[in-house]
């Protein structure tokens, strides 16, 4: 057998490997041995660096000379929350830099929660004869002007994605950039921008645009437009309109209506800024049609969107806010079985009493009532322990489950316990559970189910929750597959930590803020672990300045083989392994 | 300088200091409001919604949160309730933070929010006195100005981001224009 193995012929092997697209299984095979390791690593196409300074540029150069497509992230998952300060880091310039040189046939970047500059755009624009797709996720530190760049030189972009980014928006002429010999636009997601676009210029883009999918435009783009814009793209897929109001016309109404129709491959809507009633009805023709609506946007009451969702038989994607309320979630368990994924958010987060009647029961329906539910976002404002078992017992199919009960340390509002029953329930009985966010009060009880049960489990994200440092032991010892801990007001401190050291090695990264990790194990971890980043982020100024058994304010931990980073803002140090103190 | 003079200009410096001495709460006024008593102070506070001593649950002002709590992204807040986030910055304090605008009714909210936010700072306008710190703006045409100038609502609409300067640059010409105007009036 051996034998045989070793006469395979590399060509061979490098076929055999390309029907492998998954990173992990990837990674799993340059593992085999040398010669595996080296064929690999010559056809490795698609790159995906978790954590942009986990590695170095140089690094992956080297080991990967071949790379089309790399995929970044940079901040932490609680930077979209405001905790990570401005200037902490992300920066993509290093990269860019070096793959303009490296990867002169680059074919894709995607970015997430990393800060890209004009410069960067431009670099791209000009290093990328093949460049087809840019999807810049949660990004920012540019402006419509590195957009321009993009559109006049990329010709052969296929999709230009700025999902959720925070853009110097200056002004809408960027579009207008794209030239006219321009035909290969895919997707194209605006919806993040402030300012007004050129209509005309973008009717002429799609118009000439024929493999054109997917469309989400940005609440400047008027109602009375949508209809013209759709006309030209019949063939879409996936739609997000601008804002959804305008004055009552018949002939608007109809004209929308009609031009959403003739989109027969229609699958996907978003946007809805604004909304009029009276003008959803448009919509219902392309009800049933529909897999997935974004309504997270859209400021209607529970009876128009009881009326709307009972139409989506074939929904599997819906995000809403909490205005649907438990009578219209119950609506959706009626109507949608089909259901996958569930994001209910927060209408008024900062209300002292609830505005809208929802509550638990409106998430068990669903749960109850839509068989191959297993992803949910839930912000609601009661739970109860119940209500948890009987979700967990309903649908153990359930692989991401994020509760966020508004109040901090809300008991179960029936009996007034802690909810660790309820969410030991749901690690309990979901066994391919991956994501899981908790809250509501919980004791050090929830994070034991948690280590005994959460076995696949990959990201947990802790707030206002447990007694001591025992739980926070439970978790680092008992979840086999742990990639990312995020922890924020939370009484653990260092014995945890440092007993659970060589875990963090196998860990993506760990976030912790407002917990009681000392300055003094901060450095001790950073001295004995030469492969973690341990990173204290503080406002107060040097952790020097304050006694070593003082907490640090925040901490993030990653592992990483380059080192230290160098691009740190005066509020972060790295703990370093041979001194003690930052050379400033 | 005459005896007399320096004696005049060190008794208004004393009234200076004497009036914010007793103004340890915050007390913004709109121009024209420069010398506030006690009793107009509160008056001005029953003329906003905000009543810093009020707890009932029918006080309409949101009550402190934890940063980033709930953990609803800026992007789905700035949508919904016309929130306005913008960046504040502080002279000394090494990172910036963001601000809801639209969360507050007044000047008076905004600067006690600002105050919470960042530690133990007190925050004057126009009257400046020691390690104190001026709120300035940048408006939509890019132009500083000072905190408090133009009415509050069309403060939210222009106001693109804000920065609080220590009053040892600001407030010493502040604080030297007043004394040459009670020069004048007082040394006749």
């Amino acid at each position: 057998m051996q034998r045989m193995a070793l006469s395979f012929p590399e060509e061979v092997l490098e076929h055999v490997f390309s029907f492998i697209r998954s990173e992990r299984d990837r990674n799993v095979i340059s593992l085999v041995c040398k010669s595996w390791y080296e064929i690999e690593r010559w056809c490795r196409w698609r790159v995906f660096i978790g954590n942009c300074y986990a590695v170095s540029p140089m690094m992956v150069i080297k080991r990967f000379p071949e790379v089309r497509s790399i995929s970044l992230k940079g901040k932490p998952h609680f930077a979209d929350f405001n905790l990570v300060p401005e200037g902490w880091g992300g920066f993509v310039c290093p990269w860019i830099g070096a793959i303009a040189k490296a990867y002169p046939w680059l074919e894709e970047i995607r970015l997430k929660r990393m800060v890209i500059t004009d410069e960067s755009l431009e670099l791209i624009a000009r290093s990328f004869k093949n460049f087809k797709v840019l999807v810049l996720s949660s990004c920012e530190g540019f402006s419509t002007d590195g957009l321009a760049a993009i559109a006049a030189n990329c010709r052969n972009l296929r999709e230009l994605d700025l999902r959720e980014s925070e853009v110097d928006d200056r002004n809408g002429h960027w579009l207008s950039h794209f030239p006219d010999s321009y035909t290969s636009l895919v997707s194209l997601n605006i919806s993040c921008l402030g300012s007004e676009v050129s209509l005309s210029a973008l009717e002429r883009l799609i118009g000439r645009c024929p493999n054109l999918q997917t469309l989400r435009l940005n609440r400047a783009v008027p109602l009375d437009r949508l209809a013209n814009l759709l006309a030209r793209t019949p063939q879409l897929i996936e739609f997000g309109t601008g804002a959804y109001s305008s004055e009552i016309r018949p002939e608007v109404f109809s004209k929308l209506s009609g031009a959403l129709s003739g989109c027969k491959q229609l699958r996907s809507l978003s946007g809805f800024w604004d909304v009029l009633p009276s003008y959803l009805p448009a919509i219902y023709p392309i009800c049933s049609r529909l897999t997935s609506l974004n309504l997270s946007y859209a400021t209607i009451q529970s009876l128009d969107l009881i009326k709307l969702v009972s139409q989506c038989h074939n929904l599997q994607r819906l995000w809403v806010l909490d205005y649907i309320e438990d009578a219209g979630l119950d609506a959706l368990a009626v109507s949608c079985k089909d259901l996958r994924e569930l994001r209910v958010f927060p209408s008024d987060p900062f209300a002292l009493e609830p505005n809208v009647t929802l509550t638990e029961h409106g998430l068990v329906s669903v749960s109850e009532g839509c068989p191959k539910l297993q992803s949910v976002l839930y912000f609601c404002r009661q739970m109860s322990n119940a209500a948890l078992i009987t979700i967990a017992r309903n649908r153990p199919n359930m692989t991401r489950f994020r509760l966020c009960i508004i109040e901090p340390r809300t008991p179960d509002y029936l009996t007034l316990q802690p909810l660790d029953a309820g969410f030991g329930a749901v690690v309990e009985y979901c066994k391919d559970l991956r994501r899981l966010s908790l809250s509501g009060l919980l004791t050090d009880r929830v994070f034991e189910y948690i280590g005994t049960y959460g076995k696949k489990l990959e990201m947990l994200s802790v707030a206002f929750a447990g007694d001591s440092d025992l739980g926070l032991h439970h978790i680092l010892s008992g979840c086999d597959n742990l990639r990312k801990l995020e922890i924020r007001d939370c009484p653990f401190g260092d014995k945890a930590l440092l007993a659970n050291a060589a875990k963090l090695e196998t860990m993506r990264s760990l976030w912790m803020s407002s917990c009681l990790v000392s300055y003094g194990a901060c450095k001790l971890l950073g001295h004995k672990m030469p492969r973690l980043n341990v990173e204290v982020i503080d406002e107060r100024g040097p952790p020097d300045s304050r006694p070593e058994s003082c907490p640090v304010e925040k901490l993030y931990i990653y592992r990483t083989i380059a080192g230290p980073r160098l691009d740190m803002p005066d509020f972060v140090w790295t703990m370093e392994d041979d001194s003690e103190f930052r050379i400033s | 300088m005459s005896p007399e003079s320096t004696g005049t200009a060190r008794s208004a410096m004393s009234d200076v200091t004497e009036l914010n001495l007793k103004e340890t709460e915050l007390t913004l006024g709109l121009p024209g409001t420069n010398n506030i008593t006690t009793s107009s102070k509160r008056a001005f506070s029953e003329t906003t919604v905000f009543t810093p001593t009020s707890s009932s649950t029918s006080n309409p002002a949101p009550k402190a949160q934890a940063v980033g709590w709930p953990p609803v992204r800026a992007s789905r807040k700035n949508a919904m309730r016309g929130c306005k986030y913008v960046k504040v910055a502080v002279d000394g304090a090494p990172y910036l933070r963001k601000v809801d605008l639209e969360k507050y009714e007044s000047y008076d909210q905004l600067l006690t929010g600002l105050e919470a936010m960042f530690g133990s700072l007190t925050i004057r306008n126009h009257l400046g006195n020691g390690a104190e710190y001026m709120p300035t703006y940048e408006d939509k045409d890019g132009d500083w100005m000072l905190v408090g100038d133009v009415p509050w609502k069309m403060f939210v609409e222009s106001c693109k981001r804000i920065r609080l300067l220590k009053s040892e640059a600001s407030g010493l010409e502040i604080r030297r224009t007043e004394l040459k105007l009670k020069e004048k009036t007082c040394g006749n």
